[in-house]
C-alpha cells in the first residue's frame, strides 16, 4: 500500500502499540488483559505497519526472526513452569520471591515472580507465531502475484 | 587394529560378564537375588529382577559372547559408514535380551521381550538398501511381533489367574493355575509367543530370512541368544505350566518335527550360513522337545545343549563369517582346499565342528550323550524320541563336515577375492568360544555344580541332578552316539545326490512355510488395499460428509437415549442480545448464500463482532477483547490470502443432501446444548477459582489467573499448538515459494 | 437467553457444515471460521450467562462479587480462540498451497496422492521418481 500518512502514522504507532502490548500483558492478573491479549495488540501493530510500509521494513523493525521469537516465547513458559518444580513445588506452580498475601489487608510487594515468566511467554509466543504466519502468507501472495507477471 | 572408542561395547559387556560371573558362586548356593522398583503399583506391575541359575546362565551368554562379537563387529565392520548405528543397535538389543532374562515381573519380561523383536527387526534390516533384507526384516518382525502379543494375552491371563505379575509367584502357585479353566487359553498363547520366537514348526522360516542381517548379527541374535528367549520362557514357566500331557505332547512333538524336518532342511543348502541357521533350528527344536520331557535328564540336557549350543553355533557363524571376509563367498560349492591358506580358521572350525558333531572329549559329546540318556528316559514314547533325536544328530554331523571339512579340503576353487586368514583381531573370539567347548568338555566339573546344577533346579525345583561326565561306560547311549556318526559320515559323503534330491521341486510336496507366508502376505495386503481404496476414495467432500454424518450420529444418539425432561424456563430473552442474535444469524446466511467473496468476508466479521458483543453483555471482558482482536486478524489474513485465491463461483445448485446432513446436525447440536442448559449449573469448580484466586495466587482477574496459574498446563500445551500452527503454516508457504521458482525455472 | 445461544450455536453449526461440504476452498475456510465461533458460544452457553458482573475481585474484597459471571468457560473460550485462529491459519496456508501446486481450488479434483485411477482400482500406487526434487515430482503429480 503507497500511503504516506498511513506510513509516517504506523511507524509512530507501532512502538505505542507494542509499549500498550506490554502493559496489558503487565496489569493482566488484575485487569481485563494478560498474554493472549496483549500478544494480540502487538501483532495488530505490527501488522498494520507490515502493512504500510513492507514485510521486509517489517522483519527489520522487529529484529529478530518472528518464529525464533515464538520459541524463545515457549521456552519462557515453560521455564516459569520449571521455576514452580525448582521451588519445591509442582510443575506450573506460581511462584511470588518478593510478594505475599496478608490476611485483612490484601497482596504486599512486588508482584514479579513465576506467573509473570509464564504469562510474558505466553505474550511472546502469540506475537511470535501470529506474525510468523502473516509475513509468510504475505510474503507467499506476493511472490504469487511477481510470479504471474 | 580398529577405533579404540569402538571397542568400547565389548569392553563394557565383558565387564558386566565378569560382574555376572561373580554371581557364580552365590548362586550355585542356591540363592535367589531379586531387585524391584514400583513401576505400575496401581496394577501390582513392578520393575522386577531376579537373578537365578536359568537368568545367571542366559545373561552370561549375553554378555560374554556379546563381548566377543561387539569386538568381532568393530573389526568385521571396520571402515564401514553405518558401524556406530551397528554396536548402537546391538547394545541397544544386549541391553533387552539382559532385561528379558532377568525379568521376575511378567509385564517387564514382555517390555524386555518386545525390544528384543524390535532391534532384531531393525538389524536384519541392516542393510536396508537391498530389498531382500527389508522383506525379511518385515518377515522376522511380523512372526515375531503377532507372536509377542499372544504372549502378552498368555501373560496378562496368566497374571490375572495366580493373581500376580510376578513369574517367581507364579510358579509357586503351578497346581493352581493348571487346575484353572484357563489353563489351556494360557499354554496356547504362551506357546505361540515362545514359538514363533525361537522358529519352532511351523513358524521356523522367518529365522532362514533373518540370516539377511550381517554375520556377528545372526551369531549373536539369531542364534547364541534372541532365538532362545522362547526356550528360556518355556524354562522360565516350567514350574507354573509344566508337567501336564499337553505340554508333554505340544512341546514333544513340535520340537521332534521342528528338529527332524529343518536338519533335512539344512543338508539342502548350499550358503553356509543358511545352514547353520537351519542347524540353529533344528537345535532350537531339541531344546522344546526336552523341556517337555520333565525329567532330570531332560532338565540337564536342556542346561548343557544351551551350553554346547550357545559356544559352537556362535564360532561357527563368526568362522563363515571369517571365510567370507577371506574369500569373498559363502557358497560351499565354490569353496575348497583352503586348509593351506586359512589355516587358523580351519583350526577354529574344526574345533567347533567337532563339538556340533558330538566328538569325544568335546562338550558337544556330553551334551549328545545326554541327549540320548534323557530321549531314552522320557516316560510315554521313547523310541519316538530317540529315533528323532537320531536322525537330527546324524544330520548335524553331516552339517558340521559340510561346514568344517568340505571348504578346507579337497581342489582349490577361484574365489572372488585370494584367500588369506584374517586379523587375529577376528579370530580371536571365535577361537575362545572353540576352545572353551574343548575345556569344558574335559573338564565338566568347570560347569556342573556351578551353572548345570542351578539351571536345572530353576526348571525343576529340588531336584538333585547327576555328575556330568565324559566317560559313561559302554551303554546304549554309546552305542547310539556310534549309530550317528556312521550314519552322519554316510550322509555327509552321500552329500551331492542329497542336495540334489532335495532341491528338487516336488521333494516338499508343494508345502513351504514361507511361500505360505508371502501368500498370506499378499492377500493380506490386497485386502488392505481393497479397504483403503473403498474408504478413501480420494474425494474430499465425501471424508467431510461421511465425519458429518457419523458426528451428526453420535450426538442425536447420545441425545435421544437421555432421559432428561424438556422444560424450558419461562423467562423472556433480552431484547438487546436477541437482537444481535439475530445479527449474526443474518450474516451467517449472508456467508452461506454470497457468491462474492469480499460480501462473505465482512458478513464473517459481522458474526465474529456480533460473538465479541455477546460476551461483552454477558460480563466476559476478556473473552470480547481477544475476539475483536483474532477477528481482525482473521479477517485481514483472509483478505491477503483471498485476493490471489480465484473468486469462487455463485452455487447454482442447491445440495439438498448436504442441508439435510448440515441441518440434522445443527439441530442436534442444538438440542443438546439446550438440554445441558436446562440442567441445574453445578457451581463448585467456579467457586473455588473465585475463593482461591486471590488470597492463593494474588490475581484479580480470575479469567486471567485460571489461564496462567490454575490451569496453565492447559494454556502451556495451547500455546505449543499455536507455534506448531506457525511452524506448519509458514513451512507450507515457503515450500510453495521455491515450487514457484522450480516452477520458473522449468519455463526458461 | 440460553436456549437461544443454543439455537444460534445450532444455525451456525449447519451453516459451517454445509458451507464445508460445498467442494471449494474458500467457502471450506469461511464454514471453518463459522463453525470455531459456534463452538466457542457452545461452551459460553454451557457455562450460564450473567448479565454486567465479570468476575474481578473488586479492591477491598477477596473474592470476587457473589452471582459474578462463570470464569473457567471464560478462560476455556479465550485459549480456544487463540486456538481457532492458529488453526484458520494453518488451514489457509494448506489452502493456498493447494491452490498454488495444483491450480485449482475445488477440493475434489485434488487427487495428485490419490489419482482417480488409483481410486479405482487400476493403477498401482504412483511413485515419485528419486532422481528429480520433491518439488518437481508434486508438480508433475498436479499435471
Amino acid at each position: 500500500m503507497n500511503s504516506t500518512i498511513l506510513k509516517t502514522a504506523t511507524r509512530l504507532l507501532l512502538p505505542i502499540f507494542l509499549i500498550a502490548s506490554i502493559l496489558i500483558l503487565w496489569r493482566g492478573h488484575n485487569q481485563p488483559g494478560g498474554g493472549f491479549i496483549g500478544g494480540l495488540m502487538a501483532v495488530i501493530g505490527v501488522a498494520l505497519y507490515a502493512i504500510a510500509a513492507s514485510i521486509d521494513e517489517a522483519r527489520r523493525r522487529l529484529r529478530v526472526d518472528p518464529l525464533v521469537l515464538a520459541g524463545v516465547g515457549l521456552a519462557c513458559s515453560v521455564l516459569g513452569g520449571l521455576w514452580g518444580s525448582a521451588a519445591g513445588g509442582a510443575f506450573l506452580q506460581g511462584v511470588w520471591p518478593f510478594y505475599e498475601y496478608v490476611s485483612g489487608e490484601g497482596t504486599k510487594g512486588w508482584p514479579i515472580g513465576s506467573v509473570l515468566l509464564f504469562d510474558t511467554g505466553v505474550y511472546l509466543t502469540v506475537l511470535g507465531a501470529v506474525c510468523a504466519i502473516i509475513f509468510a502468507l504475505e510474503e507467499a501472495v506476493f511472490a504469487e502475484r511477481e510470479g504471474s507477471r | 587394529m580398529p577405533r579404540p572408542l569402538t571397542l568400547l561395547p565389548a569392553l563394557v559387556s565383558a565387564l558386566v560378564a565378569l560382574w555376572f560371573a561373580g554371581f557364580i558362586p552365590e548362586i550355585a548356593a542356591g540363592e535367589v537375588l531379586t531387585w524391584s522398583r514400583p513401576w505400575i503399583p496401581g496394577a501390582g506391575i513392578d520393575f522386577a529382577f531376579l537373578l537365578d541359575g536359568l537368568s545367571l546362565l542366559f545373561a552370561l551368554m549375553v554378555t560374554g559372547i556379546g563381548a566377543i562379537i561387539f569386538l568381532y563387529s568393530a573389526v568385521y565392520f571396520k571402515g564401514h559408514p553405518k558401524l556406530t548405528m551397528l554396536l548402537v543397535l546391538l547394545s541397544l538389543f544386549a541391553i533387552s535380551m539382559l532385561g528379558l532374562v532377568l525379568a521376575d515381573d511378567a509385564i517387564t519380561l514382555f517390555v524386555f521381550w518386545e525390544g528384543t523383536t524390535i532391534t532384531s527387526f531393525l538389524l536384519v534390516g541392516f542393510d536396508h538398501e537391498k530389498e531382500k533384507a527389508r522383506d525379511n526384516a518385515l518377515q522376522a518382525l511380523i512372526v515375531t511381533g503377532l507372536g509377542g502379543l499372544a504372549l502378552l494375552a498368555g501373560l496378562i491371563l496368566l497374571g490375572a489367574e495366580a493373581g500376580t505379575f510376578r513369574l517367581s509367584e507364579m510358579n509357586a502357585q503351578g497346581e493352581l493355575i493348571k487346575a484353572s479353566a484357563l489353563y489351556l487359553p494360557i499354554l496356547i498363547l504362551v506357546f505361540l509367543g515362545a514359538f514363533t520366537k525361537s522358529a519352532q514348526f511351523p513358524f521356523h522360516f522367518w529365522l532362514p530370512g533373518a540370516m539377511a542381517a550381517p554375520t556377528p548379527v545372526s551369531a549373536y541374535l539369531h542364534s547364541a541368544t534372541m532365538v532362545k528367549a522362547g526356550i528360556y520362557l518355556l524354562a522360565r514357566l516350567t514350574p507354573a505350566l509344566g508337567g501336564t500331557d499337553v505340554w508333554f505332547w505340544t512341546l514333544t512333538i513340535v520340537g521332534a518335527v521342528t528338529m527332524v524336518w529343518t536338519s533335512i532342511l539344512a543338508l539342502k543348502q548350499t550358503d553356509l550360513k543358511l545352514m547353520l541357521a537351519y542347524t540353529t533350528v533344528m537345535a532350537l527344536g531339541a531344546l522344546t522337545m526336552f523341556l517337555g520331557g520333565g525329567t532330570r535328564y531332560a532338565a540337564m540336557t536342556v542346561a548343557v545343549f544351551l551350553i554346547v549350543h550357545a559356544l559352537y553355533k556362535a564360532a561357527l557363524f563368526l568362522t563363515v563369517g571369517l571365510i567370507d571376509k577371506g574369500t569373498g563367498t559363502r557358497e560351499v560349492n565354490q569353496l575348497g582346499g583352503l586348509a593351506r591358506v586359512m589355516p587358523v580358521t580351519l583350526t577354529i572350525a574344526m574345533l567347533a565342528a567337532l563339538s556340533m558333531a558330538g566328538f569325544p572329549p568335546f562338550i558337544g559329546f556330553i551334551g549328545k550323550e545326554l541327549i540320548y540318556e534323557a530321549s531314552l528316559g522320557v516316560v510315554t514314547e521313547p523310541l519316538f524320541v530317540a529315533t528323532a533325536a537320531l536322525l537330527a544328530n546324524a544330520n548335524m554331523v553331516a552339517a558340521a563336515g559340510l561346514v568344517a571339512v568340505a571348504p578346507f579340503f579337497g581342489k582349490q576353487c577361484q574365489t572372488p577375492k585370494t584367500p588369506a586368514d584374517p586379523t587375529p583381531w577376528l579370530w580371536v573370539g571365535p577361537a575362545l568360544l572353540a576352545v572353551l567347548g574343548l575345556t569344558f568338555g574335559v573338564i565338566p566339573s568347570l560347569i556342573d555344580s556351578s551353572i548345570v546344577t542351578p539351571v536345572v533346579q530353576s526348571i525343576i525345583p529340588g531336584e538333585k541332578p547327576v555328575e556330568l561326565k565324559i566317560w559313561h561306560g559302554v551303554n546304549l547311549p554309546l552305542m547310539l552316539s556310534l549309530l550317528t556318526f556312521g550314519l552322519g559320515f554316510a550322509l555327509f559323503y552321500g552329500r551331492a545326490q542329497i542336495r540334489s534330491s532335495l532341491q528338487s521341486e516336488n521333494f516338499t510336496g508343494g508345502l513351504d512355510a514361507n511361500k505360505t507366508y508371502f501368500l498370506w502376505l499378499k492377500a493380506f495386503k490386497s485386502f488392505a488395499a481393497w479397504t483403503a481404496r473403498t474408504v478413501q476414495g480420494g474425494q474430499m467432500t465425501v471424508y467431510l460428509r461421511t465425519a458429518f454424518v457419523v458426528l451428526g450420529l453420535l450426538i442425536w444418539g447420545a441425545h435421544l437415549s437421555s432421559r432428561d425432561p424438556f422444560n424450558p424456563s419461562a423467562e423472556f430473552p433480552d431484547l438487546i442480545p436477541l437482537t444481535i442474535c439475530l445479527l449474526i444469524a443474518v450474516s451467517a446466511a449472508v456467508v452461506l448464500r454470497t457468491g462474492s467473496r469480499l460480501y462473505g468476508l465482512t458478513a464473517l466479521g459481522v458474526v465474529g463482532a456480533g460473538i465479541a458483543i455477546l460476551f461483552v453483555f454477558y460480563s466476559a471482558i476478556d473473552v470480547a477483547i481477544t475476539q475483536l482482536l483474532v477477528e481482525m486478524l482473521v479477517v485481514l489474513i483472509l483478505a491477503v490470502a483471498l485476493v490471489k485465491l480465484p473468486t469462487m463461483p455463485r452455487e447454482v445448485t442447491f445440495r439438498a443432501g448436504d442441508a439435510v446432513i448440515a441441518s440434522a446436525l445443527g439441530l442436534g447440536v442444538a438440542f443438546v446444548l439446550a438440554a445441558v442448559v436446562m440442567k441445574p449449573f453445578d457451581p463448585r469448580i467456579t467457586e473455588f477459582f473465585n475463593a482461591a484466586s486471590y488470597p492463593e495466587a494474588f490475581g484479580r482477574n480470575v479469567v486471567n489467573v485460571i489461564l496462567v496459574d490454575f490451569r496453565a498446563l492447559d494454556t502451556l500445551g495451547e500455546v505449543a499448538v499455536v507455534l506448531i500452527a506457525a511452524i506448519s503454516a509458514v513451512a507450507a508457504l515457503t515450500a510453495g515459494k521455491r515450487a514457484l521458482a522450480v516452477k520458473k525455472e522449468g519455463d526458461k | 437467553m440460553e436456549l437461544v445461544l443454543a439455537g444460534l450455536v445450532g444455525f451456525l453449526v449447519a451453516c459451517g457444515a454445509y458451507l464445508m461440504m460445498s467442494g471449494q476452498l474458500i467457502r471450506f475456510l469461511f464454514g471453518l471460521v463459522l463453525l470455531s465461533n459456534a463452538a466457542n458460544l457452545a461452551i459460553f452457553a454451557a457455562g450460564r450467562l450473567t448479565y454486567a458482573t465479570p468476575p474481578f475481585v473488586v479492591s477491598g474484597q477477596i473474592a470476587p462479587a457473589a452471582g459474578a459471571a462463570n470464569a473457567l468457560p471464560q478462560a476455556l473460550i479465550l485459549t480456544a480462540i487463540v486456538i481457532g485462529f492458529g488453526l484458520l491459519a494453518f488451514a489457509l496456508a494448506l489452502a493456498f498451497r493447494a491452490w498454488q501446486s495444483l491450480g485449482t481450488t475445488e477440493m475434489d479434483a485434488m487427487r495428485a496422492c490419490e489419482p482417480v485411477d488409483f481410486a479405482a482400482g487400476k493403477t498401482k500406487e504412483k511413485t515419485l521418481d528419486p532422481s528429480k526434487s520433491y518439488e518437481r515430482n508434486r508438480l508433475e503429480a498436479a499435471e
